[in-house]
């Protein structure tokens, strides 16, 4: 028990009883998609060859693979709060639901964390022949 | 809470005239799952297949890009089947910026007015139907050797 009024523990939370947390992380992650998919889609029009061994050494360099790896923790962010919001537009049984919120939450983990172990290896170790 | 699944419930989109502001609302979310679910799962597969090696990029070349000259009946078709989930992720991407540009000026309170979100909701459209091609036209003529 804290030692706040009944009033002033949910003011501010609204009926979803997150407050404006939810709403807020989108727009954010949204501006930092924009940003990080503008980098990417210039670079991939920039890239002078789509060899391997070009792409690899293009990737491996800090300032591809930093923005990279910022790009896809935002973008699974975004798409972990995004793909929420449609499991409760339109999922309506609650074990349905659960199950939906798990398996999302999952997608998303385990996505970023495999595309960030891809990107931070290659920059690590340099590329591979 | 029993629910009468035969209770009355209030119309949807089949009862509705279609507009401007519905279709780019209800495209937002269609073009959103597109892009987290196909989208995100082929630029991985992109990333890996970069970071796998060579062999590993032929193979991903091979069944995305071009099969080549001696490539396998299951590689041509899985070519035409990521040529059709390219344009279906860029447009995605053009159609979901445009209209979450459009999602943040109205966060600020601004362009609700009737005439003007009409107006801003079909610029969305033709703007990401226009940037889609744009691409679509670049990696034809660069990458796939039409035009």
């Amino acid at each position: 028990m804290d030692s706040r009024t009944n009033i002033g523990r949910v003011r501010g939370l609204g009926s979803a009883k997150h407050g404006g947390e939810h709403w807020l992380k989108q727009r954010l992650t949204a501006v930092g998609n924009m940003l990080l998919t503008t980098w990417f889609v210039l670079s991939l029009f920039m890239i002078p060859s789509f060899e391997h061994s070009a792409l690899a050494q293009w990737l491996a360099q800090p300032l591809v693979a930093v923005p990279m790896i910022l790009m896809i923790a935002n973008i699974f962010s975004h798409v972990r709060l995004g793909l929420q919001v449609l499991i409760e537009d339109y999922v309506h049984d609650e074990g349905l639901k659960f199950a939906a919120m798990t398996l999302l939450s999952f997608y998303v983990i385990a996505s970023a964390v495999f595309g960030i172990f891809v990107v931070a290896k290659l920059a690590f170790t340099g590329a591979l022949a | 809470m029993a629910k009468n699944p035969n209770r009355p419930l209030s119309p949807h989109l089949q009862v509705y005239r279609w507009s401007p502001q519905m279709a780019v609302s209800i495209f937002h979310r269609a073009t959103g799952f597109i892009l987290a679910t196909a989208g995100m799962m082929t630029l991985l597969w992109w990333l890996s297949a970069i970071g796998g090696g060579a062999e590993s990029y032929a193979t991903f070349e091979k069944y995305v890009v071009s099969a080549g000259a001696d490539g396998s009946g299951v590689q041509i078709a899985s070519n035409w089947f990521f040529r059709l989930v390219a344009l279906a992720v860029t447009f995605s991407f053009f159609q979901h910026l445009a209209s979450g540009l459009r999602h943040l000026v109205l966060d600020i309170g601004a362009g609700y007015e009737l005439k003007t979100n009409r107006t801003w909701a079909s610029v969305a459209f033709v703007a990401a139907f226009f940037a889609t091609a744009f691409v679509a036209l670049f990696v034809a003529s660069r990458f796939i050797g039409v035009l």
